[in-house]
């Protein structure tokens, strides 16, 4: 028998949890290590699952399933397949960067490490699982930990963004809930199985389609953030701590598109067919005003976060593209930018978060306009903060341009006014993020800064493998897009049924 | 014929059991009263085994049943009796009076609740329901020199006796247009009356006779519009027995009203009209239990109306069952009562074990103010944490049972057909039910304690605190046991 990579995967965390619980308060070193050490092992495990894997099918891989409620028909079935595998690798990546670059916390430490690592068992199981009873249990926990992360580890108003977080996420959920159920009940004999549902979609009729269709679709929009539901995004991503803002950013946000395209798109291709044009609009519009926005910040943190509203527009307008092309062959290029953005914003996010919160363990504020000419002070810190700077508006070479390459070259074969309008985003990027390097590290040296540090060498390691990634996807693309295409040509001709 | 006793076995060692605590406490005692909770749980103990022996059937004509819904209750009963017992030991020795009396009276309120989810018609139900009440009243009143409890005390009774009053008015009406009082036989004579088209002239009378004994049964419940006297009694009463109150009574509640609306009612003419009054007061004790709960400062208070919405999801399962047997669906699963009954089982756990740690709480600083609890993560984070278990299970967070059990709740809805604005309402409500729970633990975990004075919490308590937030874990992440089991108690019904 094969070893269940998966559950290894999402329950090492746990394992480390309980272990960090039952070690004393006072040994804050040991804490630390112990929480890398088991933030390790998934990330291990992910080399390992990403050489196992069988880039050329679609079909699923790694996969366990077992009974877990019979009465119910719950299973606790797993597996990954092109857009799991990307996310899984991610998520165990960031989580690992996030824990080691939590270890200047202080206060109450081995409640923050626990929390962490659950929150990890969280993130993973959402990518893993394929029963819908599992994907929700795994969606809910999640919150539970990040709840008490941003609450008692944030910034000022961290009580106030805590409970927002949480309300929103509940608030989504339970339309999920709804909608797991109304498809449970009309197929026979009964099934929560993913695969099942998605064998089955062109059955469901159009009601219902449409209704399970916009119940998904608040439950994802309000993770992603969509436009219209990101207003708890600012407040949760500028007081959560660092290493939390990185996991929201860099996770949490692709969990609400790795929903959309793991389970309404191949689903209920009636209704993505449907609002696949609400998609692109709203997508545009995330782009356009989240530049806007950010353009109009004077905290740096405050325009990282809204920047990610604005960049997770892009996967949106990536993925409303879907068609089958003339020739019989499924178009995936808008589907390949979407995933390409998903990680690629992930990395480049992450870093950004980690940081300016480098910045701000140092200096004590994130006012852009209390900086200026850093470069000369803190040399490989401009330089870094510079290089991110440049992969989050797109510069070629680096990973960012790749996925807006991709989305708008899918864009343009089916929408092209919108994506028209998107291609403004771009410019505004680049305009918001070249403000803020020329303020914080270009121009006259603020003197009250003289007796800045430089990055340390545990922050460098931090940020180190998010750069070669960033660079080497954006030279060198072509591992990504084999890895997530086959599965992506897959969801393509499902939503084309 | 000599009546066949061996099936009221339980019923009959508890009510013995009682009186030997009473006696014990008479003869024996003179100081050392906690050793009656310990006799009171060992009698207890050896009713929940004896519960599992006893036989299924009917005797004393058919008024008592023994069958797998009545076993279903009896060990909630006997488990939430055990937790109540055992988060009393402190709230005893403080007290300077009738210590002895406390535990025998609950005791003898079990004894009632026992009879009631056997009971197979109305008059044996009536008496095992003031068997109930009556017991409570006095507790509910047991802090006497506190002005709070003795309110308690008079609220309850007054209000009790008048939903008894309405209940016995509903149970009148019915046995005059059926000339029964046994509820198969008033179920025969309807069907009987329905075939043979005769049933118009008297149809109002028959409705009225339910809604009267729906009403009834709702201020057991403490569902809204019936739920005036909750938060007054819940708050003024002795800690344990809030906690008592709010699981077992309404428990209680709960088995009366299935037993009548399934066993007497159950006809297809019937079950949307009680089907959708049940969906109202279901909808208005989620909506006004949950809004009202947001504003409380008092943790017994926010308990109290949060377990008035707790039993409004509770209902959502009944109104389920009605669809099932109005459409005759031929689903494999009846989710119906199984979902209610699994609901509670879980419910129990997470509100008892939530109330025992206020117990624990107030033990030590004397305060049952939400504000209190601020820090207490830091000066207790035991106590923190399984508070924050408890509270988070009945919010609905998964892997906890309170999750499942909401899951369970609205399957059934949906599975029913027709009630998905019920449903959605419940979720929504939901939300702004983790707001409150959610304030709670934001006091404990993000606000600074004002003191650094550790809590001591007794090792009775201590155990049931945690026994009670392992079961809430487990019947989380490891539910099919208990699933089984409550399916048990629907197999009863037909299904």
């Amino acid at each position: 028998m094969d070893i269940p990579l998966l559950t290894l995967m999402i329950f090492t965390p746990l394992v480390g949890m309980i272990v960090v619980m039952m070690l004393k308060q006072s040994q804050v070193q040991l804490i630390r290590y112990t929480s890398a050490f088991f933030a390790s092992l998934p990330l291990l495990l992910s080399f390992l699952m990403l050489a196992q894997y069988d880039w050329t099918t679609s079909q699923l891989q790694f996969v366990e399933n077992h009974l877990w409620i019979p009465s119910l028909n719950v299973y606790y079935h797993l597996g990954a397949d092109g857009i799991s595998v990307p996310m899984l690798f991610l998520t165990a990546l960031l989580s690992f960067i996030s824990i080691v670059a939590s270890f200047n916390i202080k206060d109450r430490v081995k409640e923050y490490f626990a929390f962490f690592l659950l929150l990890e068992v969280g993130m993973m199981g959402v990518f893993a699982a394929l029963d819908f009873f599992l994907f929700y249990v795994f969606w809910e926990i999640m919150l539970v930990p990040m709840y008490f992360l941003i609450g008692i580890w944030g910034g000022p108003r961290k009580i106030y963004a805590a409970i927002k977080f949480f309300l929103y996420t509940l608030f989504g959920s339970i339309f999920m809930l709804v909608g797991i159920l109304l498809l449970y009940f009309n197929t026979d004999p009964h099934t929560l199985s993913i695969m099942e549902l998605i064998k089955l979609g062109p059955t469901f009729g159009k009601d219902l389609q449409l209704l399970v269709w916009i119940f998904f679709f608040i439950a994802f929009a309000i993770k992603v953030p969509v436009f219209p539901f990101h207003t708890w995004l600012p407040d949760a991503h500028v007081e959560a701590p660092t290493a939390v803002s990185v996991i929201l950013a860099g996770v949490l946000l692709k969990m609400g598109t790795y929903g959309i395209l793991r389970i309404s798109y191949p689903m209920l291709p009636f209704g993505t067919n449907y609002f696949s044009l609400m998609l692109a609009i709203l997508g545009t519009i995330g782009i356009i005003y989240g530049a806007l926005v950010s353009m109009a910040q004077k905290d740096l943190k405050k325009l990282v976060a809204y920047s990610s509203v604005s960049h997770m527009g892009y996967t949106l307008l990536g993925m409303s593209v879907f068609f089958i092309a003339s020739d019989g062959t499924p178009f995936i290029t808008g589907l390949s930018g979407c995933m390409f953005q998903m990680f690629s914003h992930g990395l480049i996010t992450g870093a950004l978060f980690l940081l300016v919160g480098v910045l701000y363990d140092r200096a004590h504020t994130r006012e852009i306009a209390a900086f200026g000419g850093l470069w000369a002070k803190v040399p490989v810190y401009g330089s870094l903060m510079v290089f991110f700077s440049m992969a989050s508006l797109g510069l070629p070479g680096l990973s960012g341009f790749v996925s807006e390459f991709l989305v708008f070259v899918g864009g343009f074969a089916k929408y092209p006014v919108v994506t028209g309008i998107a291609v403004l985003g771009v410019v505004l990027t680049a305009g918001y993020m070249l403000r803020m390097v020329q303020r914080v590290f270009l121009g006259p040296f603020n003197t009250k800064w003289e007796g800045l540090k430089d990055i340390s060498a545990r922050e460098i390691f931090c940020v180190a493998p998010l750069l070669l990634l960033t660079l080497a996807i954006g030279i060198y693309p072509k591992p990504l897009t084999n890895l997530i295409a086959a599965t992506l040509e897959n969801i393509v001709t499902l939503v084309g049924r | 014929m000599i009546p066949d006793f061996s099936m009221l076995m339980p019923e009959l060692f508890l009510f013995l059991w009682a009186i030997l605590v009473f006696l014990i406490d008479l003869f024996f005692l003179k100081e050392k009263k906690d050793v009656l909770a310990y006799v009171s749980l060992l009698g207890l103990a050896i009713t929940l085994v004896l519960i599992c022996i006893v036989p299924e059937g009917r005797t004393f004509g058919t008024s008592f049943i023994s069958d797998g819904f009545a076993f279903f209750f009896k060990i909630v009963f006997i488990a939430s009796t055990m937790i109540a017992v055992a988060s009393s030991g402190q709230l005893i020795s403080r007290l300077r009076y009738n210590r002895g009396e406390y535990y025998g009276l609950i005791l003898l309120t079990t004894v009632g609740m026992m009879f009631l989810a056997s009971a197979g018609e109305m008059i044996s139900l009536y008496v095992a329901l003031e068997l109930t009440t009556i017991g409570l009243f006095i507790l509910a009143a047991y802090r006497k020199n506190s002005v709070e409890s003795a309110e308690a005390g008079l609220k309850y009774l007054i209000l009790g006796a008048i939903s008894s009053a309405i209940l016995l008015f509903g149970m009148s009406m019915t046995y005059g247009v059926t000339g029964s009082t046994d509820f198969a036989r008033i179920h025969d004579v309807i069907q009987m009356k329905l075939n043979q088209g005769i049933i118009k002239a008297a149809w109002d009378v028959h409705v009225l006779g339910l809604m009267m004994i729906i009403a009834g049964l709702s201020f057991k419940l403490a569902v809204v519009p019936f739920h005036m006297w909750a938060p007054d009694v819940y708050q003024g009463a002795p800690t344990p027995i809030t906690s008592f109150l709010s699981v077992a009574s309404k428990a209680a509640g709960l088995a009366a009203l299935v037993r009548i609306l399934i066993g007497a009612f159950g006809i297809d003419a019937f079950m949307d009209d009680w089907g959708i009054m049940i969906a109202v007061l279901a909808s208005l004790a989620m909506i006004v239990g949950n809004i009202s709960a947001v504003l409380q400062s008092n943790i017994k208070r926010m308990l109290a109306y949060s377990s008035i919405a707790q039993a409004g999801y509770i209902l959502v399962g009944l109104v389920a069952m009605s669809r099932y047997y109005s459409f005759n669906n031929t689903s494999p699963w009846d989710l119906g009562v199984s979902s209610m009954s699994f609901y509670i089982l879980g419910y129990m756990f997470a509100n008892m074990g939530a109330f025992a740690v206020a117990i624990a709480f107030s033990n030590h600083y004397g305060s049952d103010k939400i504000r209190d609890y601020a820090g207490l993560a830091k000066k207790s984070p035991v106590l923190a944490a399984t508070m924050s278990i408890f509270l988070l299970s009945l919010a609905g967070i998964p892997p906890l049972v309170g999750f499942l059990a909401k899951y369970y709740i609205f399957a059934s809805a949906i599975s029913a057909g027709g009630y998905l604005w019920l449903v959605l309402i419940g979720l929504l409500t939901s939300v702004i039910a983790l707001f409150y729970y959610a304030s709670i633990i934001r006091q404990m975990y993000f606000v600074e304690p004002a003191t650094d004075e550790k809590v001591s919490v007794p090792p009775l308590l201590y155990a049931t605190i945690g026994i009670a937030a392992f079961c809430t874990i487990l019947i989380g992440c490891y539910p099919q046991p208990f699933v089984t089991l409550a399916e048990k108690a629907t197999s009863v019904f037909g299904g």
